[in-house]
């Protein structure tokens, strides 16, 4: 059986959240209407299509909080949270209030789209804002519950749905990294839909393995309390180095060394495929492989007195 | 202490507030309007802050905050006290109202083109929770309506007839390049019922934002002498 994509399992489950709870409501911008379509007939005060305007697509979810429901926002990355950004910073948080905001899309799942429907830096951007809790899914399972999740909560939640995914769901406890292997000679966290070609990459090296699939709130607790040799790895797939901050604040009390490997900040300015922007960037397996061993393998350097 | 005043009580009021305000201009510009809203038209009091049934004023042109508090204070909603302390550190009150700091005030406002899609939203959600009474009221500029963001609010709310919500433009002629016609010829395009009004006028004020316009939103120009 073909495994559903994280996107096809979030418009099921919002769905279904619309028949069985009265405050949620799902706003668009055109993108997702026809999935939503029979939502939209049952609940026609809830499923609101906007047109194509993102601007408008955050005040309204703004508007809809404000209003006492719980609005979920969809769209493409780029449109979701970059060009609507101070929408997002002053519609949401300046006025105190929650929404889930859901991307698709991810870094460049539909590379023949172009650059404008890349946005690596979407995570890093809310960065730049406080209370997000940012959830990046690697299997659709994963997605789905983060998803029940949030439209429960109040907060300010972004999830990050992509193409693609691990080959099966890891056992995650909501909000914490998860141990998928552990070794003496350093950590390696992988995020999200890495975790497949991290596990590939590190095959026989003795290495711990993190998994995310929330990386806001960064959990420092486990990154801290799993850490053998203060050698750090990250593998994000979203800007390199976007987490690099979360890592330095965890560890600031311990002498560490970190390598940030995701997407470059460079243009390619190629089409193709997903996979062809992965091996671009040097986020395959085989190159991951290399990247890690080479950090690892290096003594860092002491400066002569 | 809290009290309820007059519309003549206003520039005490706002003389109250010391702080280096820079838009002196555009408060004044809506001190009218927003006496009529709270005097008049809005379903809102100090005891209903919290209902969900009440009306919403939206001020988007968060520019004018000393007439807004002046009248916010007149009716109740802030403290005289707090006047004077206008702009400093410790205020609820700066030079752009915060609905995280004081109670009444719907959003918090300053950069513009923000209210009006909020506003729509609201419109949205009190129809979605079936508040059928309550109404949204959202105060812009006419030099607040260059912001692209408003264009996609109109044309969206004319579309689909969201006639829970009304827009009172002050138009005291701030748009660099204008708007051929009138504000009111944008707003029309799109379905809206529209009326241009002396924005000093408060008998014609209260007759054109309490006018009916079942299944259309309503834009009230409140025509304001550019000085």
């Amino acid at each position: 059986m073909t495994m559903d994509t994280m996107r096809d399992r979030f418009i099921r489950v919002t769905s279904e959240l619309l028949d069985s709870d009265p405050r949620v409501a799902v706003v668009l911008a055109d993108i997702g209407a026809s999935s939503f379509e029979p939502a939209r007939q049952r609940h026609p005060d809830r499923v609101i299509n906007l047109g194509i305007r993102e601007q408008l697509l955050i005040g309204v979810t703004s508007g809809l909080a404000l209003s006492g429901l719980r609005p979920v926002a969809h769209t493409f990355a780029p449109f979701l949270v970059e060009r609507p950004f101070e929408q997002i910073k002053l519609d949401i948080v300046h006025q105190g209030v929650g929404a889930v905001l859901v991307s698709a899309g991810g870094s460049f799942d539909y590379p023949f789209y172009g650059r404008t429907h890349q946005a690596p830096g979407d995570v890093a951007l809310l960065d730049t804002l406080p209370g997000w809790t940012v959830h990046v899914p690697g299997h659709p399972d994963e997605a789905e519950a983060q998803l029940r999740a949030a439209v429960t909560a109040d907060g300010p939640v972004y999830l990050r749905l992509s193409v693609p995914a691990n080959a099966v769901p890891f056992p995650v406890r909501a909000g914490e990294l998860a141990v998928l292997r552990t070794g003496s000679a350093g950590t390696v966290l992988a995020v999200g839909p890495m975790a497949d070609a991290v596990l590939a990459a590190t095959a026989g090296l003795d290495v711990t393995v993190l998994y995310a699939t929330t990386i806001r709130p960064f959990d420092a607790h486990t990154l801290r309390a799993t850490l053998s040799n203060p050698d750090v790895v990250l593998v994000e797939p979203y800007l390199t180095g976007t987490s690099v901050p979360f890592v330095a604040e965890a560890l600031r009390d311990i002498p560490h060394r970190v390598l940030a490997l995701g997407v470059g900040r460079q243009e390619l300015r190629s089409y193709g495929t997903p996979a062809e922007h992965i091996a671009a960037h040097s986020l395959d397996a085989v190159s991951l492989r290399a990247r890690i061993a080479d950090f690892l393998s290096a003594k860092p350097l002491v400066r002569k007195q | 202490m809290k009290e309820r005043l007059s519309f003549a009580d206003l520039p005490g009021l706002m003389d109250m507030m010391s702080g280096d305000e820079k838009h002196d201009h555009s408060a004044a510009s809506t001190l009218d309007v927003l006496w009529v809203l709270y005097d008049q038209v809005l379903r809102i009091s100090p005891d209903s802050v919290a209902d969900d049934d009440r009306d919403r004023f939206l001020l988007s042109k968060g520019h004018a905050p000393k007439a807004f508090y002046a009248v916010l204070a007149a009716k109740g909603f802030i403290d005289l006290a707090e006047l004077p302390g206008f702009g400093t550190f410790g205020s609820i009150l700066g030079h752009h109202p915060d609905r995280n700091l004081i109670t009444g005030v719907e959003i918090a406002s300053g950069s513009l083109g923000h209210g009006l899609p909020i506003g729509v939203g609201v419109a949205l959600g009190l129809r979605a929770r079936g508040e059928e009474a309550s109404r949204v009221f959202v105060l812009v500029g006419d030099g607040e309506l260059d912001e692209g963001s408003n264009h996609e609010a109109i044309a969206f709310a004319g579309a689909v007839g969201l006639d829970r919500l009304a827009v009172i433009a002050v138009d005291n002629s701030s748009s660099t390049y204008g708007w051929s016609g009138g504000v009111e010829t944008r707003f029309s395009r799109e379905g809206w019922s529209a009326a241009r009004v002396n924005g000093r006028d408060h008998q014609a004020l209260a007759q054109a934002l309490s006018a009916a316009h079942p299944g259309v939103p309503r834009l009230v120009v409140a025509v304001i002498d550019p000085s």
